[in-house]
């Protein structure tokens, strides 16, 4: 067993040599894996396997909050060795995910796993012979339940994903979400297209309400890849259009659960309110999701002070509404008899889930990257995180408009005290080579909580492989939980009030 | 006649108002006043699409279901001038003509056999189930009061005079209003507008009905509320007036109807469907109420 002390433990946005990673044999990675995450302070933001000549080589980071820093070990599983390991999972709950994937990709056998259902049907999956459309649901046979499925096809604009429930009349006993339909192969794409203008254009599209999210954390990787500083500008400005996103997609969420509860004055303010955001947005970076606005190395469209006073009279003319508009609403007694006390999840259960983000805030569990492991934008316009208690509906709706206050008050913070000039920016810087044999992680907290991407380089410079995990990974399962005896009526407020991404889980 | 052809003609006004006062008050530009009755046209000219499940019950049911508003709509009466059909109980027959309807409408759905449809099908009937006594109680006492058992006797014969009847006419408003919501599952009970098939009452029932048959269900919905807003403007209606000015009165009342429906749906969100029940059976307890007050008004009940 490897002492802890001896561990490698590297910090957000840093690269290491292949080499430096620990390989431990089975027993000695799962022993490690179960003693680091039984601490309160440490969650696994990423476990995967990928090929490699001889074998599979396993890969897990668990981010250890209270050291600041991401703890990274490995292990190999050699070709011709029997492709069936002891599943982590009856210790760690919070890996079923990874190992699902891992499973489905590789054909490795997890023993004693309590379920290995297919996570994506990925196109590169190690059996190719299950088909998503033949499917075998969960089921109960008993005459007095009864299942209602919905999706993949849904009335209105959601994606598709598909829900069923099984129910005891109102009641929902049970509710599997299955995934997969948005699979568009975006790891492999990474190492496909040679291009890092058009590696970037990938990230951008990884989940579309995410577009500075998974940017951001894509080019922090490259970045620390491939050796580039970034002005503290440009870092700044990323900070800032991250927190940009949190506010829009905040209160279009806050909108959408009013409409959900057929508050339509609510719904139709806060849709004003978020289109206010995301024309800032556009007006800064030319499209309102901010697609091109972040560039490996630098920025082709850089703040200026012109913007920053274009923005306080934004954020002036938004806050004067929204708080106005949401001292309406958070105190009209039908929304809070509408959200009150319905899909909870404790801080135990949260735990076990490894939700991240907003849903492991809501429930108490305190998971920010923007504090535990921050990028120096938030190192030095520090941001601080809230949580709320009974994580409900009403405590995700809460901490929603919470989270929009407090990002207001950061970006007041920053614009205060940062005189923002185009000199000091670099133009984006596309042809620098990836360092060879390397290993680097990105952490970035997104709107909806962490975005994890790993890549890992070859001998002569070249991506081997690159992973992309979205905060949805883990939270889908919290939303099934959240449903157990639940009316089936309020899955519909559960659902977006999460507001889990579909495309960020199926890549 | 005067009757039926006033209420089918304040019909035609009154999603249109509705809905340009919830788009007023929920700060978006208003709908055309004929709006609703644009898209009505446009169903007709779309082709009803039956789906190969389906049997001839699924056929049936828009078209009994429209019949029986129709059917309805001629029991009410406009001030001394009595409805097309009028005898003794007819309060009875108005509510279970339409309960027929509503009949069809569940089993039409059930007929499809999709999951959602058999939901809304139970629900619809449960909340029916919930909010019949309502009616009946308030029907009841009104009839105790003025000693006729039929809508016209009933109304021509009403005189609201002391302040305990001023308490009952003002309840009775209030539980007429709210029937005519859940009937027609509007808000708090069901939201017509939503999107979300696993939240819907009415709206989940016809998912499967197209062209004609959804847009007869639609003007269903409409007449309906026109009979809730005629029972309710009989209240304030004195026979005594001319009949000019209870034409105008009665329009005047139906107006105030549609923007009180489209106001009570701005300012509020929906039950949770487990509170349901529960509010509905308050209605019950205001009919009760009323009923008692009654009792005291005709001296049933001494009170000392």
């Amino acid at each position: 067993m490897t002492a802890p002390s001896l561990l490698l433990r590297i910090k957000n946005g840093q690269s290491v040599d292949l080499k430096a990673i620990p390989v431990l044999n089975y027993d000695e990675f799962s022993d490690l894996a179960v003693l680091l995450l039984k601490e309160e302070t440490c969650h696994c933001v990423s476990y995967y396997a990928f090929k490699q000549e001889n074998g599979l080589k396993f890969i897990m980071a668990i981010a250890d909050d209270s050291q600041h820093d991401v703890i990274i070990f490995s292990h190999h599983l050699l070709n011709g060795s029997q492709f069936e390991l002891p599943s982590l999972t009856p210790h760690i709950f919070a890996l079923h995910i990874f190992e699902r994937e891992i499973h489905e990709n590789f054909g490795v056998k997890f023993t004693n796993h309590p379920w290995l259902k297919p996570v994506r049907f990925s196109q590169n999956r190690f059996n190719n012979d299950l088909k998503i459309n033949d499917y075998p649901f969960y089921s109960i046979k008993s005459d007095e339940l009864h299942e209602v499925g919905v999706g993949p096809v849904h009335a209105g604009i959601i994606e598709p994903g598909h829900f069923r429930f099984i129910c005891n009349g109102e009641n929902v006993l049970h509710l599997e979400i299955q995934l997969g339909w948005q699979h568009r192969g975006i790891e492999q794409l990474f190492l496909d297209k040679k291009k890092m203008l058009q590696r970037n254009i990938l990230a951008e599209n990884i989940a579309g309400d995410t577009v500075i999210g998974h940017t951001s954390t894509f080019a922090q990787l490259m970045e620390s890849l491939s050796d580039i500083e970034i002005t503290e500008q440009i870092q700044i400005e990323r900070a800032l259009a991250l927190e940009l996103e949190r506010i829009a997609i905040h209160t279009g969420d806050t909108a959408a659960l009013c409409v959900d509860a057929a508050y339509y004055l609510g719904a139709n303010v806060f849709g004003i309110l978020r289109t206010g955001i995301i024309n800032f947005t556009q007006s800064w970076c030319g499209n309102r999701l901010g697609k091109s606005l972040i560039r490996v190395g630098g920025t082709h469209s850089s703040f200026t002070e012109d913007l920053k006073q274009t923005l306080l009279n934004v954020l002036a003319a938004y806050e004067k509404m929204y708080i106005e508009m949401s001292h309406l609403t958070y105190r009209l007694p039908s929304v809070q008899n509408r959200f009150d006390n319905v899909g909870n999840i404790s801080k135990n259960q949260a735990h076990l889930l490894g939700t991240v983000g907003l849903s492991a805030r809501m429930s108490n569990v305190m998971r920010d990257i923007r504090i535990s492991h921050p990028t120096w934008a938030y190192s030095s316009f520090p941001i601080e995180t809230i949580m709320t208690l009974k994580g409900d509906v009403f405590a995700r709706f809460l901490l929603k408009r919470k989270e929009i206050k407090r990002s207001v008050l950061w970006i007041h913070n920053l614009l205060d005290n940062y005189n923002f000039d185009s000199s000091k920016t670099k133009k984006p810087i596309y042809s620098k080579p990836l360092k060879p044999d390397s290993f680097a992680i990105s952490l970035t907290e997104g709107w909806r909580g962490e975005i994890c991407h790993c890549a890992v380089t070859d001998d002569k410079g070249e991506l081997l492989h690159y992973k992309v995990k979205d905060p949805s990974m883990h939270n889908w399962k919290a939303l099934e939980i959240s449903l157990r005896d639940v009316e089936i009526s309020d899955f519909p407020i559960n659902n977006k009030s999460y507001n889990l991404s579909y495309c960020g889980h199926d890549l | 006649m005067l009757g039926v052809l006033l209420i089918l003609s304040s019909a035609i006004f009154f999603p249109g108002i509705t809905a340009k006062v919830k788009a007023r008050l929920g700060g978006r530009k208003m709908p055309h006043l004929f709006q609703p009755l644009f898209d009505v046209v446009r169903q007709f000219k779309k082709r009803t699409i039956y789906s190969p499940v389906t049997s001839i019950i699924f056929k049936m049911a828009p078209i009994i279901y429209f019949a029986s508003v129709l059917v309805a709509i001629m029991l009410i009466p406009l001030g001394e001038q009595k409805g097309l059909i009028s005898f003794d109980g007819d309060f009875v027959f108005f509510a279970y003509i339409l309960a027929l309807g509503r009949f069809m409408m569940i089993i039409g759905a059930m007929d499809t056999g999709s999951g959602f449809e058999g939901m809304g099908a139970n629900r619809e009937a449960f909340y029916a189930l919930l909010v019949e006594p309502a009616f009946f109680i308030l029907m009841g006492s009104m009839a105790l009061f003025t000693g006729f058992p039929s809508f016209s006797d009933l109304y021509s014969n009403m005189h609201i005079n002391t302040n305990l009847s001023y308490i009952t006419g003002i309840a009775a408003i209030y539980v007429l209003m709210y029937t005519a919501m859940v009937e027609n599952s509007r808000l708090p009970v069901d939201d017509p507008k939503t999107h979300l098939e696993l939240t819907m009452i009415h709206e989940v029932m016809i998912l499967d009905n197209s062209g004609f048959d959804l847009s007869l269900m639609y003007i269903a919905s409409w007449l309906k509320f026109a009979v809730f807003g005629a029972l309710i403007s009989n209240f304030l209606i004195y026979t005594s007036w001319s009949i000019y000015i209870q034409i105008i009165v009665f329009y005047l009342i139906q107006f105030v109807f549609a923007v009180v429906v489209g106001m009570l749906e701005s300012f509020r969100a929906r039950n949770k469907m487990d509170k349901n029940p529960q509010w509905i059976l308050m209605l019950s307890a205001i009919s009760i109420v009323i009923f008692l007050t009654t009792l005291i008004i005709t001296q049933k009940i001494i009170l000392n």
